[in-house]
């Protein structure tokens, strides 16, 4: 604050204090300290790593801005698990939906449609997806597990008879942009239109899940199903809700495949659900709900990504990233378990 | 247990047994002797250190300083697995048994008999109903898988668990909490032949009239120490209730508060206004068969009868959780059936009897677990939190502010909540199953002066529609008692006419043997 009032004053620790003593006091960031730390240790460790052996500059701008693209896709279908794995649920049809989300997509592109109209049909083929997990889920008081398991198979299917099992191949649009690399007529933008649409959403789904009644019934609703019911909340319509806004957010992060692919693929995607809910998982979330955060996960998502192209920028295979991600998953959710019961 | 006995060492002695966690002394120092064929009750409130006392006995936890002996040998089990080998057995209220194993299986969790590596299903079944039977319960069948017997049974399986492989010690804690009057007598009964075998028994509890009939010695702890013990040598005799009786109720109150209580349960000027809700004919799916009462503004209505008879299921149909198969309900001006949200927008809500599985969200905060029913569609922390606060004042709630999460609430401050959520509401009648279940002596102090605040100083007047199991505290606190009994709700009656026994009587037998 003493900043503020003499800008002259030479750089004492005070105002570092008020502001790093501000930083601590926010809940955002102490939430997620331990996910924070560890996506600077990854990144910290590669920086080290690749400029030691390789000469390389994982710091560069490029890098970060292509890292940033490439977290896109499961960022934007971990927003929608957050949500899900916030209300005790799971998701694990995510990888399916998204590849039937390409499929309509390229489908309609290909059939002449504008591209406003393949986007939104992408959009509309994964909150049909979410329709069919929430009602399935609700009606049948079926256990998520189970119902998204087969509608994991049930939409790979649909998606693959749709595309005759193969890619479909789509004409050029904007579409094809939304995640590329900006041309430098447009660097202004800082990033490409998808990952601004990332931190919009973002920014929706953490006000949502904070800020309105419907975020806390689903908090309620993960923390304690028969409390929620006590307390008059409509538990099934917040369901729905949950698994249609789960499947909106896996459709969206299809349009954003279907933007890097340029293609429609059928068997794309495929095991990615497992990598949203780790990235979740990783940012604090719990599988047996009422917790969660989205910022938690949009950092699980950063620190997988970060850890892939580490892995591929120091020209290791594929099997020491696999190892890797694997060792992080369970070292990441293992600490949060024994910072919790040190705060407990 | 006669004088003159110094010969034969105490079953169990306990000498100056301290225990510290990081900077709270948990114990500071505690004596406990229990001699073989003695109950023992330990009493005190929440966090006067029963439960560590009993965790270092049981192994759970190493005592800081202290010594302990058992049969005059030095006893220090490593765990409670070593205690239980020693002779040592915990049945703690949650009971830790296997749900999906047999009865059998789980007597003999750990030491199954097996023959060349295979297990002896035989011998199994032998030993586990020769372990029955010896405390007299052979009606429970050895094959039946646990998880489907009732809670008083899946007790008794989990004593002959301890009896089985020759525990000489028996903690008991709490074991009446979750029982119906029936299988708590039951209890008694085997308590008393296990006594009579030569068992020691440490019986803890919240429940003094309990422990005065049953035990012959007490000790009452509290902030971590002995404050209060029934004296050496036995006045009592074979019978139990020897030296507990020569001490009155309110002197062991006085001992585990550390103040005097003044009344128990405190009575305001109540006055009786409009009928807010009339039930008639109410049936429910298999429970309640039928109830019919009318409740009104400034009363307290009490339900007394066992647990099973169908008073949970009636305040829940009453609150829209299960359905109402024939009846009226009118609420205020409102007829008919409706769901659990319109109950709350109508003004009638429940706080249920079991706070951790239906009551809270015991994962979120204060704040949260206050408001779920009554949030606005756009939540403001910054309005929540002084909201919040307001009630944490108004109800003295022990916390550390709006944000704690409520699972680390005692359960007294955990009910204030649940209650002040119904308030938060502006609800007008209030449905209280079992309101004071598992909370201490002094917080059911303050929930008896908040009922009758409610109904009293509130303008104007809420009405309570209570269900307890704990007669003292119906007859205390309630204006009128009905009974149900086999899902049958019998009249309402003002309660200066009834007693502990006439309550009892017709719990067990239903209105109709009154002629009787």
């Amino acid at each position: 604050m003493s900043a503020h009032a003499e800008p002259t004053a030479p750089q004492a620790s005070a105002p570092r204090a008020g502001l790093a003593g501000r930083l601590w006091a926010s809940p955002v960031l102490r939430k997620n300290l331990g996910a924070a730390t560890g996506l600077v240790a990854v990144f910290v460790l590669f920086t080290i790593l690749l400029a030691a052996t390789r000469g390389l500059s994982f710091a560069d701008p490029d890098n970060l801005e292509t890292i940033l693209r490439q977290t896109t896709i499961v960022a934007l279908a971990a927003l929608g698990a957050t949500i899900v794995i916030v209300s005790g649920g799971i998701d694990l049809s995510v990888g399916a939906v998204i590849a039937l989300a390409t499929v309509v997509i390229a489908g309609l592109l290909h059939a002449g449609a504008p591209p406003a109209l393949a986007a939104l049909g992408g959009l509309a083929a994964g909150v049909a997806c979410g329709a069919l997990n929430g009602l399935l889920i609700t009606r049948l008081r079926v256990v998520p597990f189970i119902v998204t398991l087969g509608t994991m198979l049930l939409v790979r299917g649909v998606a693959k008879g749709l595309a005759h099992d193969q890619k479909i191949d789509a004409p050029q649009s904007w579409l094809n942009e939304l995640l590329a690399r900006l041309p430098t007529s447009r660097a202004w933008l800082l990033f490409p239109p998808g990952v601004w649409l990332l931190f919009l959403l973002a920014f929706a789904v953490g006000g949502l899940l904070v800020y309105t009644r419907l975020g806390r019934h689903i908090f309620a609703v993960g923390s304690n199903e028969q409390a929620a019911r006590l307390c008059g909340i409509p538990v099934a319509r917040v369901k729905l809700a949950v698994y249609l806004l789960g499947g909106f957010f896996a459709g969206a992060a299809g349009l954003m495949q279907f933007s890097r692919l340029t293609v429609g693929d059928p068997t794309g995607a495929n095991g990615l659900e497992l990598n949203v809910i780790a990235a979740v998982v990783i940012g604090g979330g719990s599988l047996s709900g009422g917790e969660g955060s989205v910022t938690g996960a949009l950092i699980g998502a950063l620190i997988m990504q970060t850890l892939q192209s580490g892995c591929s920028q120091m020209g290791w295979p594929n099997w020491v990233q696999e190892i890797v991600t694997g060792a992080i998953i369970v070292a990441a959710v293992a600490l949060d378990r024994v910072r919790h019961r040190r705060a407990g | 247990m006669a004088e003159g006995v110094e010969a034969t060492p105490a079953r169990f002695e306990m000498r100056g047994v301290r225990k510290r966690f990081g900077a709270t002394q948990a114990l500071g120092g505690v004596d406990l002797v229990v001699q073989p064929g003695e109950v023992h009750a330990l009493l005190g409130q929440n966090g006067a250190g029963k439960s560590t006392l009993m965790k270092v006995l049981s192994g759970a936890e190493r005592p800081d300083a202290g010594e302990m002996k058992l049969d005059g040998a030095p006893y220090a089990p490593a765990d409670p697995q070593a205690a239980r080998r020693a002779g040592v057995a915990m049945i703690y209220q949650e009971l830790s048994l296997a749900p999906h194993l047999t009865v059998a299986e789980n007597i003999l969790l750990g030491v199954e008999p097996a023959r060349r590596g295979l297990l002896d299903r035989t011998a199994m079944r032998d030993r586990a109903a020769r372990a029955l039977a010896e405390l007299q319960h052979p009606g429970i069948r050895t094959s039946t898988v646990v998880g489907t017997l009732p809670i008083a049974a899946q007790q008794i399986v989990e004593i002959a668990r301890a009896v089985a492989v020759g525990c000489r010690v028996l903690v008991l804690d709490e074991p009446t909490s979750s029982l119906a009057q029936s299988d708590a007598e039951a209890l008694f009964a085997l308590i008393a032949r296990l006594r009579a075998q030569g068992h020691a028994i440490v019986y803890i509890t919240h429940f003094i009239e309990e422990a005065q009939r049953l035990a012959d010695r007490f000790t009452v702890l509290r902030d971590g120490q002995t404050v209060g013990a029934g004296g050496a040598g036995g006045a009592g005799g074979a019978r139990g209730g020897g030296e507990m009786a020569a001490a009155t109720v309110p002197t062991i109150v006085d001992l585990m508060v550390g103040r005097r209580v003044e009344q128990l349960y405190p009575r305001g000027a109540r006055v009786r206004g409009e009928a807010l809700l009339e039930v008639d004919a109410l049936q429910g799916m298999g429970k309640p068969a039928h109830a019919s009462f009318t409740l009104h503004r400034g009363e307290v209505l009490g339900i007394a009868g066992l647990v099973g008879a169908g008073r949970t299921e009636l305040l829940r149909a009453l609150a829209g959780l299960d359905p109402i198969v024939t009846g009226r309900v009118k609420l205020g001006t409102v007829t008919g059936p409706a769901t659990p949200g319109a109950r709350w927008a109508q003004g009638m809500a429940l706080v249920s009897e079991n706070r951790k599985g239906e009551g809270l969200a015991l994962g979120l905060s204060v704040a949260d677990n206050l408001t779920l029913s009554s949030l606005p569609a756009i939540v403001r922390p910054r309005e929540r939190r002084p909201l919040t606060e307001r009630w944490i004042k108004r109800l003295d709630v022990r916390c550390q502010g709006p944000d704690q999460p409520i699972g680390e609430l005692s359960g007294g401050n955990q009910q204030k909540i649940a209650i002040a959520r119904l308030l938060h509401h502006g609800v007008d009648v209030l449905l209280l199953d079992e309101p004071t279940r598992g909370i201490d002596v002094s917080a059911k102090a303050q929930i008896y002066e908040l009922i009758d605040g409610l109904v009293t100083r509130e303008a104007p007047p809420k009405a309570v529609l209570m269900v307890s199991s704990y007669l003292p505290e119906l007859l205390g606190v309630c204006d009128r008692i009905a009974v149900m009994c086999r899902g049958r709700l019998g009249p309402a009656r003002p309660a200066a006419e009834w007693t502990e026994a006439s309550l009892l009587h017709e719990s067990a037998l239903g209105s109709d043997s009154e002629a009787a």
